[in-house]
């Protein structure tokens, strides 16, 4: 069992940082529950590299803890660790057979003979990898060198965290949800907290009940995809996640009236207060292309907007608009037809965050 | 400029590469090929270049036959897979490299490389090497060297698989706006439908080295002209089932009977495949004619701001794709939808002979 | 499948047969001439068939010195490769001393052969020579020159000092191209040091092995100018080997018939043994598919 505590966490590769840029994991607390199905989803060069290798023992924090189930383990080296890891790509133990590289972590802590047959036909049967168990691990695809690689932290009855990293790299698109599947049904039947660190949207929401979104060396928001997706806590995750990312406008009150630069933005009044109310110059609307309401003819609400380009993606087409200086993107659906020349755009209250300083203020328009 | 390949083989010990591939490239079109692995797109892209030389066929740049010239007297140039890049020279150095070759003028080297480097969103990294830099401001540094010499033909040969999905999303929209402002002919290689969608312009779909459709981008996606390329370009894949046009009815591998439509009484009896569209699947009843299925969901994969629900019952597998982030169970059952007026209709080898009528008919 | 045959291609590998043939193919169809020719000079020979190569395969001088090929050959390379195995595993992986460490392990690889046998001839005097001179001091009667025992140890001794860094840097770059991962996942899976020599390690070094053990194999069977510096083959036979009982026959005797025989009986050994090592190694690579079935 393991729940995974980082307690005031922060770590710096060099000896005497000064700035926060200095830090490649800024100053942190998080808590990974018992059998939770976890991303830790972030761009290259966010922190989230370092903050696995502390979790699995290979990197001491410079400060803060980390605790496995209330107990501190920073200076405990991986093999002490209850965990188990799943790299990029496969580990395998190339001359050993399937079933001998199953069998290897129970025999190195010399588990009797009879006990690992158990565990390992166990493991073997629910990764369906029972057909290929007398062959040489070095021949197999790539998919099911990966599967032995899970199966080998599988097997442990001490394992309570598998850590994987960016486990799907090097298999072939059309396995891929395949092996999500797989993954997903292993966290199911085996009471596992599983942490799976990616830079991949779609891998992280697919696997994860929650995810961490990591950006300059912090999470900036630990949510379910559809969180993450319908109100994204802070200016990046709006960004990052959906494709394309959130429409941000900056934005202040003049006359009473919400203003994006020149442009006047149709806002209801509780957010009017609340950007009114903004004690910092930084303050941004945030809506989802999705959520924005296009319409060809003036309606009432409607801010006009340029329209310079439609790109058709089949199943949905994106509209590349202009409202005052701001380049907008909207969604509309297969049946709607775009607008041509000019387009009336509408942002439901319900749709629109407020950003202040980069984090999201709730606004209790609802 | 235009190109074109004319009734092109390539051969390589006996291996056939490339079969009877018919091509014509307008000046200034941006043009995408798709294909998966070794279906022949960057042999194509080679011939394109000069790089090697067709078995069978001709290669016509303005109508003047360039089959046997070498790459180095056409006025081609090539962005890759990896940052290729010269390690030991500064990125201006990089960019301006192509020009100092063809002994351009010192003044006119400056201010060409400052206008693409700017154009590329590089113009702060110039002094910098190519390895200090991040891996999209490398292919940046690639692409402006392969810009800044005004080619006729801009090859690019699956440029953005090493990058992660926010940078290649901006790169598409770049590329778009970089190439509607030139004249010369860009050819982009991708295994990605979607983004072949998303890079607009035409697209030639290629499979075993055999050009299967090529036109304008949106039209090959939705007016496929058989079976093969729309499996070839969809994303998620398009769900195809077996069925039987009879009299009055249509019935999906025999067990599931729905009566005929306006849309498909046109079609003679017969056997059909018959193809729906991801996206045209729905989890609710959108029109009278839908067809209700009971299901089982294999997995939700998320995408951020999509769905796609893979599920399957004991005559058919199915993939839909939602709008939005939806959780499901793995083994949830659910309740498709199924409407029988956007269906494709291919005949037994494999043509298109039903694209449904909201897409402009057949 | 529209193949298009024809044979153009073969005109392509005619400049490498050329240059093959003036390289390999004519002198060793020379010494095959010689071979089966008795010279006495250059107007003057007989065909003698297969006698030289009887004779050669018959002469218990050229058996003797077979043998103590075979057991130099094999003891070094029982030595060397477990040894330059052990420095490549504790040699240091990064940092200045990983450099100094791996100039200091090359040194002995750039001294030539004959050099090497001076520097040992002058190393071993019980007069000037560093070790002579301490072995005496210690009290142990160390000469070279009337001991076969000394003489062999220290030929070994010799080639595994010189031979020894060219095993160590070629498993060290075997090693150095294991991904990090792997030591990572063996220390999750709490292997032990010596599964993650035997599991990782080892395997991961088999091909630069094969290299080394195949080179160091033809190059002890072949050795000659550092004995022949050192000891001249001598206390009596005890450290003549093949190259240099061949050298004498066919230079000192002038026997060339013999000799050539004997050369080509040398080659085929070589060829032979080579043979053997690669492919039992290979084979030891393989998965066994017929146990699948």
């Amino acid at each position: 069992m393991a729940e995974i505590t980082l307690k005031s966490l922060a770590h710096s590769y060099l000896a005497t940082p000064a700035s926060p840029e200095d830090y490649a994991i800024r100053e942190m607390n998080h808590v990974w529950h018992q059998g939770g199905a976890y991303a830790l989803l972030g761009p290259s060069g966010c922190g989230k590299s370092t903050l696995l290798n502390i979790i699995s023992g290979l990197l001491e924090p410079s400060s803060g803890d980390v605790l496995f189930d209330g107990e501190r383990v920073n200076s405990l080296p991986p093999e002490a660790r209850n965990i188990a890891q799943v790299f990029q790509f496969p580990v395998i133990y190339d001359t050993m057979t399937v079933y001998d590289n199953l069998a290897f972590p129970l025999r190195n802590v010399k588990t009797p003979e009879a006990r690992v047959r158990e565990r390992v036909m166990e493991v073997a049967d629910v990764l369906e990898l029972t057909g290929q168990l007398r062959r040489k691990a070095k021949n197999l695809t790539a998919d099911e060198k990966q599967k032995v690689s899970m199966g080998r932290g599988l097997v442990r009855d001490d394992v309570s965290a598998i850590l994987f990293d960016e486990p799907l790299t090097v298999i072939d698109p059309q396995l891929k949800w395949k092996l999500r599947r797989k993954l997903k049904e292993i966290h199911q039947r085996f009471n596992l907290t599983m942490v799976y660190v990616t830079h991949d949207q779609l891998e992280a929401s697919t696997f994860a009940d929650k995810i961490a979104v990591m950006y300059e060396g912090q999470v900036v928001q630990f949510g379910t995809p559809r969180e993450l997706f319908e109100r994204p806590n802070h200016t990046f995750v709006g960004y990052f996640i959906g494709s394309p990312g959130m429409n941000f406008l900056e934005v202040s009150t003049r006359d009473d009236r919400v203003m994006a630069g020149e442009t006047p933005i149709a806002v209801g009044p509780r957010l009017r207060e609340a950007v009114a109310g903004a004690r910092s110059r930084n303050v941004k609307l945030g809506i989802r292309p999705e959520f924005i309401e296009v319409s060809g003819e003036p309606v009432e609400g409607g801010m006009e907007a340029v329209v310079e380009h439609a790109q058709d993606l089949g199943t949905y087409s994106i509209l590349y608009l202009r409202l005052g200086e701001y380049a907008v993107k909207a969604r509309i659906e297969e049946d709607q037809e775009p607008p041509e020349g000019r387009a009336y755009l509408r942002f439901p209250d319900n749709h629109v965050g407020l950003y202040v300083d980069e984090y999201r203020v709730e606004t209790n328009h609802e | 400029m235009s190109l074109i390949l004319e009734n092109i083989d390539r051969v390589v010990g006996g291996a056939t590469h490339i079969e009877g591939v018919q091509l014509e490239l307008k000046p200034g079109s941006f043009n995408v090929l798709l294909g998966r692995t070794l279906s022949g797109k960057t042999t194509l892209m080679r011939l394109m270049a000069g790089l090697d030389a067709p078995t069978r066929g001709r290669v016509l740049m303005d109508g003047e036959d360039v089959t046997g010239r070498s790459v180095r007297q056409r006025n081609v140039s090539m962005v890759y897979q990896q940052f290729i890049n010269y390690p030991g020279l500064s990125v201006y150095d990089n960019i301006a490299s192509p020009l100092k070759l063809a002994k351009v003028e010192r003044r006119e080297i400056d201010r060409r490389v400052r206008e693409i480097a700017e154009m590329l969103h590089i113009e702060h990294l110039l002094a910098r090497l190519p390895l200090e830099l991040s891996g999209g401001q490398q292919q940046r540094t690639a692409m402006g060297r392969a810009l800044v010499k005004d080619a006729d033909v801009v090859l690019f040969d699956e440029p953005l698989v090493n990058l992660d999905y926010k940078l290649r999303e901006e790169f598409r929209e770049e590329l778009r706006a970089v190439f509607s402002e030139r004249n010369c002919i860009a050819v982009y290689a991708t295994t990605e439908p979607a983004e072949a969608l998303a890079l607009g312009g035409n697209t030639a779909v290629l499979h075993e080295g055999r050009l299967l459709q090529y036109g304008r981008t949106e039209d090959v996606y939705h007016r496929p002209r058989d079976i093969l390329t729309a499996e070839m370009f969809s994303e998620p894949p398009i769900n195809i089932v077996r069925g039987i046009i009879s009299g009055s009815e249509v019935t999906f591998d025999k067990r599931l009977h729905f009566p005929l439509n306006d849309e498909l009484r046109s079609l003679p009896p017969g056997e059909y495949r018959f193809g729906v569209r991801a996206s045209h699947l729905s989890l609710t009843p959108r029109a009278k004619d839908d067809i209700e299925v009971k299901m089982t969901v294999d997995l939700a994969e998320i995408s951020g701001s999509e769905t796609f629900l893979h599920v399957h019952n004991d005559l058919f597998n199915m993939t839909v794709h939602l709008e939005g982030v939806h959780e499901f169970a793995v083994d949830a059952p659910v309740t498709l939808y199924f409407p029988t007026h956007k269906v494709y209709a291919f005949d037994r080898q494999g043509a298109v002979v039903h694209i449904p009528t909201h897409l402009g008919g057949i | 499948m529209n193949k298009v045959y024809n044979n153009r291609a073969w005109w392509l590998i005619l400049p490498m047969l050329l240059l093959v043939a003036f390289s390999a193919i004519i002198p060793l169809m020379t010494v095959v001439n010689y071979s089966v020719q008795d010279v006495f000079d250059a107007n003057t020979r007989f065909f003698t068939g297969t006698e030289w190569f009887r004779e050669m395969l018959n002469d218990p001088a050229l058996h003797a010195a077979l043998l103590r090929q075979f057991a130099f050959s094999l003891t070094v390379l029982a030595i060397e490769v477990p040894l330059g195995i052990g420095i490549a595993l504790i040699m240091p992986k990064k940092g200045w001393q990983a450099s100094a460490v791996l100039i200091l392990v090359t040194m002995p690889l750039l001294i030539p052969w004959n050099v090497v046998g001076s520097i040992w001839q002058i190393f071993t005097r019980g007069d000037i020579g560093l070790m002579g001179w301490s072995l005496r001091e210690l009290g142990y009667g160390y000469n070279i020159t009337a001991s076969p025992v000394d003489a062999w140890a220290t030929i070994i001794l010799m080639d595994v000092w010189h031979w020894t860094p060219l095993i160590a840097l070629l498993c060290y770059s075997g090693l150095r191209s294991i991904p990090d991962a792997y030591y990572q996942a063996a220390r999750i899976d709490r292997a032990s040091k010596w599964s993650v020599f035997r599991y990782i390690q080892l395997p991961k070094l088999t091909n630069v092995l094969v290299i080394g053990v195949l080179l160091r194999f033809m190059h002890s069977f072949m050795i000659y100018a550092e004995p022949f510096v050192l000891t001249g083959g001598g206390p009596g036979n005890s450290t003549t080997f093949l190259s240099q009982s061949l050298t004498t026959m066919a230079i000192g005797q002038q026997d060339l018939g013999p000799s050539a025989a004997f050369s080509l009986i040398y080659f085929l050994i070589i060829l032979l043994v080579s043979w053997v090592f690669y492919t039992a190694i290979m084979n030891m690579q393989k998965d066994h598919k017929n146990e699948e079935a």
